[in-house]
């Protein structure tokens, strides 16, 4: 740990503050992770480690390094630039693999979805939009009776 | 005095990190569904990338970077992977 | 130039990034620069379709925009984190919208932009007719999704790309 002494107070300040936050925003989001109730809750939970908490932290390792080296330490951009680049691609394909399935009559369903309506049968306005910026709310687990019904008019449609 | 601060704050980022990753841990064995375990997994892995740059902060060993940079590259494949799988692989074709 | 570096700049960016990877050196540069154009190469024959920037000052504004959007959703999402996921100030809930954009570079950006977003995730989005689904953690902390959208992100979006 010699070299932690190497650096200036202000800098061992600011590094620790930025790695402080970043390391509370990600637990925060693995405490949602288990918190929420629904898996499009979730879905919300690691976003936070994901933004500000890889930022944070990898601010708090370039400046860190950039002083005990004497000069510009970028590799930790690169980091920052992929998980920038990769994170949207991994949630949002995990969202429609979540929504897909959730519509699948043959898989057991246990949380409330929008169906998907064909494009002929489409209201020219969008669902869920009741003029106070309320959607359609999350129904979140669906009571057993009401699961079933859903089943049986998945069935029914195909 | 300035060393005292970052090695505390560094402890707390490495406790904290460590208990994000059980946190994620317990969802991914606890499920319920598929879903949940990929992005469970998928956090766990984003967990683990960040306690590696902690790491190389407390040692001061920019090695610990390329650790970090193979764990945020595998995640990604890994958590593709098995999102691909869940669209397709079991339910159609 | 368009037959053998079919992409120059993210060739550019590929050296770049090499370089920086390993320490400087002449094989170093020669290796990286190998790479590279193997990968436009690879690139050209996915057929992206090609950006066409039209207002390049727009792009800071547009990130300086989202980067304070998404430490402002980083603070409400903690805190609604914290209050847990039974308190009634706050539901969770799908908002569907109608979307104005067409072309698919700037759409890309639309879903990283809210995807990257806490509090926001893109469900799902039909091409034909630009309908999107998303899933909000907190439905009552904007008023009217679709405005805050259009004003907020596509007409920017628009300025650039289209």
């Amino acid at each position: 740990m010699r070299h932690l002494e190497q650096l200036p107070p202000w800098a061992a300040v600011v590094i620790a503050l930025l790695v402080v936050t970043g390391a509370s925003l990600t637990v925060l989001g693995g405490l949602g992770l288990v918190r929420l109730k629904s898996f499009y809750q979730r879905l919300h939970a690691p976003t936070l480690g994901y933004s500000y908490g890889t930022l944070l932290i990898v601010l708090a390792s370039m400046l860190m390094f950039t002083l005990l080296e004497g000069r510009v330490v970028v590799h930790e951009v690169m980091i920052g630039i992929f998980i920038m680049a990769t994170t949207p691609i991994t949630l949002l394909m995990l969202g429609r693999a979540a929504l897909r399935r959730d519509r699948d009559a043959k898989l057991g369903h246990d949380e409330a979805v929008p169906p998907r309506i064909p494009r002929e049968d489409r209201p020219a306005e969008p669902r869920g939009q009741t003029g106070h910026g309320e959607g359609l709310e999350d129904a979140g687990l669906l009571p057993d009776a009401e699961r079933e019904e859903r089943e049986r008019a998945d069935q029914a449609r195909d | 005095m300035s060393s005292e601060i970052l090695r505390f704050a560094l402890g707390y980022a490495q406790i904290a990190l460590i208990l994000a990753l059980a946190l994620a841990c317990w969802r991914m064995l606890r499920g319920p569904r598929a879903q949940d375990r990929v992005l469970a997994l998928d956090t766990m892995y984003m967990n683990a990338m960040l306690l590696f740059l902690v790491i190389g902060m407390v040692n001061g060993n920019v090695f610990f970077f390329e650790g970090a940079l193979v764990i945020a590259v595998l995640g990604f494949v890994a958590t593709v992977c098995a999102a691909k799988f869940l669209m397709r692989g079991e339910v159609i074709e | 130039m368009t037959r053998a570096v079919p992409h120059p700049v993210l060739s550019a960016v590929l050296v770049l990034m090499w370089l920086l990877l390993t320490s400087f050196s002449l094989g170093n540069l020669a290796l990286g620069t190998v790479i590279a154009l193997t990968a436009g190469w690879a690139v050209e024959h996915l057929h992206p379709p090609r950006p066409k920037f039209r207002r390049w000052s727009a792009i800071p504004l547009l990130m300086g925009i989202v980067a304070r959007d998404i430490l402002r959703s980083n603070i409400a999402v903690a805190r609604v984190l914290l209050l847990g996921p039974n308190h009634p100030a706050y539901h969770s809930g799908f908002v569907e919208l109608q979307l104005r954009l067409r072309d698919p570079n700037a759409i890309a950006v639309l879903a990283i932009i809210l995807t990257a977003t806490p509090g926001t995730a893109w469900i799902e989005f039909e091409q034909e007719d630009g309908r999107l689904l998303l899933h909000v953690l907190d439905l009552r902390s904007e008023d009217d999704w679709q405005t805050l959208i259009r004003d907020r992100y596509e007409s920017l979006l628009m300025e650039i790309f289209e």
